[in-house]
């Protein structure tokens, strides 16, 4: 994969991996995005995990950063923005620890910032003619979320609960205010994202299934999370003051 | 109203209103939290004092039995502290974040300037 003359050097770009308890996968995802772009620095943020994950990440070379305490996907990945604010990064690309995502793409999600069409990128898995790595309830909740992005911007998004995002530094600076939520950054994070005025794009990958652990998605947190993407994007809509 | 009743009122309500009030000496209670307490404890020293008020209450709300007044507007009462801690909570929930965030950034900020001291330059 080719890669434009600016992800060598001038301007930096941060890879940000939010990890809770993924001892068993972090070390591949580390790898992964060093061999595919070995420009980037990388940050891995430990939520509070009980196991290795930090202590391995950091063996491998990555920086590391440690939360006290379990917060949430969202406010884990804060953590990695206010740190790419700070250390003046330019761009930041985020990913799953658990291996889902690919690290091959990264050159790809950064190319439509660096020419500057768009503000934020999303990896999506439906882009493409493969297989969803997933049940179909969880397919169907997807599509609903998608309707209701499209709705609430009229912008057509085919998976809004993507977690392998980049974005410019500007998107970044909007993420670190108090709106973010702390659990679940999907669909109501792009919507208010859109409406703010930033432009969105949508790329194709391929995710795999998670190599290891287990999904955020289970017992009744199901049950939760559409309830607060519902409310969430309702109150999203109403909200006047976006930025 | 009896005797007995109105005595057991005033009693109640003055106990509360001296336990908030000596709580907030003791700097055991903000006094931002006091307000609401103080208020609860002197409306209830009102409506035993001038009855009353109890009543024109009733009929305003078109309540049969002031009893019943006393009854919702405690539970009206009791829900707005209960929401008022909700909120609160959040705003407290928020702060958390943000400080175990700082403090996750500070330490790696300072475990890189340690090991840079050290002349240690592996990560």
């Amino acid at each position: 994969m080719d890669r434009s003359c600016f992800l060598k050097r001038e301007k930096k770009v941060l890879v940000i991996i939010p990890a809770f308890n993924e001892a068993s996968s972090i070390v591949g995802v580390v790898r992964g995005v060093k061999q595919s772009f070995p420009e980037a620095d990388i940050l891995v943020v430990d939520d509070g995990s009980k196991d290795a994950t930090g202590e391995l990440a950091r063996q491998e070379g990555a920086g590391v950063v440690r939360l006290p305490f379990n917060l949430g996907v969202g406010a884990a990945l804060q953590t990695g923005y206010r740190y790419a604010l700070r250390y003046a990064y330019e761009f930041v690309v985020q990913l799953d620890a658990d291996g889902q995502h690919d690290p091959l793409y990264l050159p790809e999600l950064l190319r439509p910032l660096s020419e500057d069409q768009v503000d934020l990128v999303i990896g999506s898995r439906f882009l493409e003619r493969s297989r969803f790595p997933g049940s179909w309830t969880r397919l169907v909740g997807i599509k609903i979320f998608a309707f209701l992005t499209w709705l609430a911007t009229g912008q057509r998004l085919t998976d809004p609960t993507s977690g392998y995002r980049a974005m410019r530094r500007s998107v970044v600076e909007f993420f670190c205010s108090d709106f973010f939520p702390h659990d679940y950054p999907d669909a109501d994070v792009l919507i208010t994202t859109c409406r703010a005025g930033f432009r969105l794009k949508e790329i194709p990958v391929v995710m795999k299934e998670r190599l290891t652990g287990c999904s955020l998605h289970r017992g009744l947190k199901p049950f939760y999370y559409i309830y607060k993407m519902f409310l969430s994007i309702l109150v999203s809509v109403l909200r006047q003051d976006w930025r | 109203m009896l005797f007995r009743q109105k005595v057991f009122a005033i009693v109640v309500s003055l106990l509360v209103i001296v336990g908030i009030v000596e709580l907030v000496r003791r700097r055991k209670l903000a006094e931002e939290y006091s307000f609401l307490w103080l208020v609860t404890g002197f409306l209830l020293l009102l409506v035993t004092v001038k009855l009353d008020v109890l009543i024109f209450l009733s009929r305003l709300i078109g309540a049969e039995v002031p009893t019943n007044t006393l009854f919702i507007f405690g539970l009206i009462f009791l829900m707005l502290l209960a929401l008022h801690f909700s909120l609160k909570f959040s705003q407290m929930a928020s702060q958390i974040k943000n400080l175990a965030q700082e403090v996750a950034l500070l330490q790696k900020k300072v475990e890189d300037q340690g090991q840079f001291l050290s002349g240690d330059g592996a990560r």
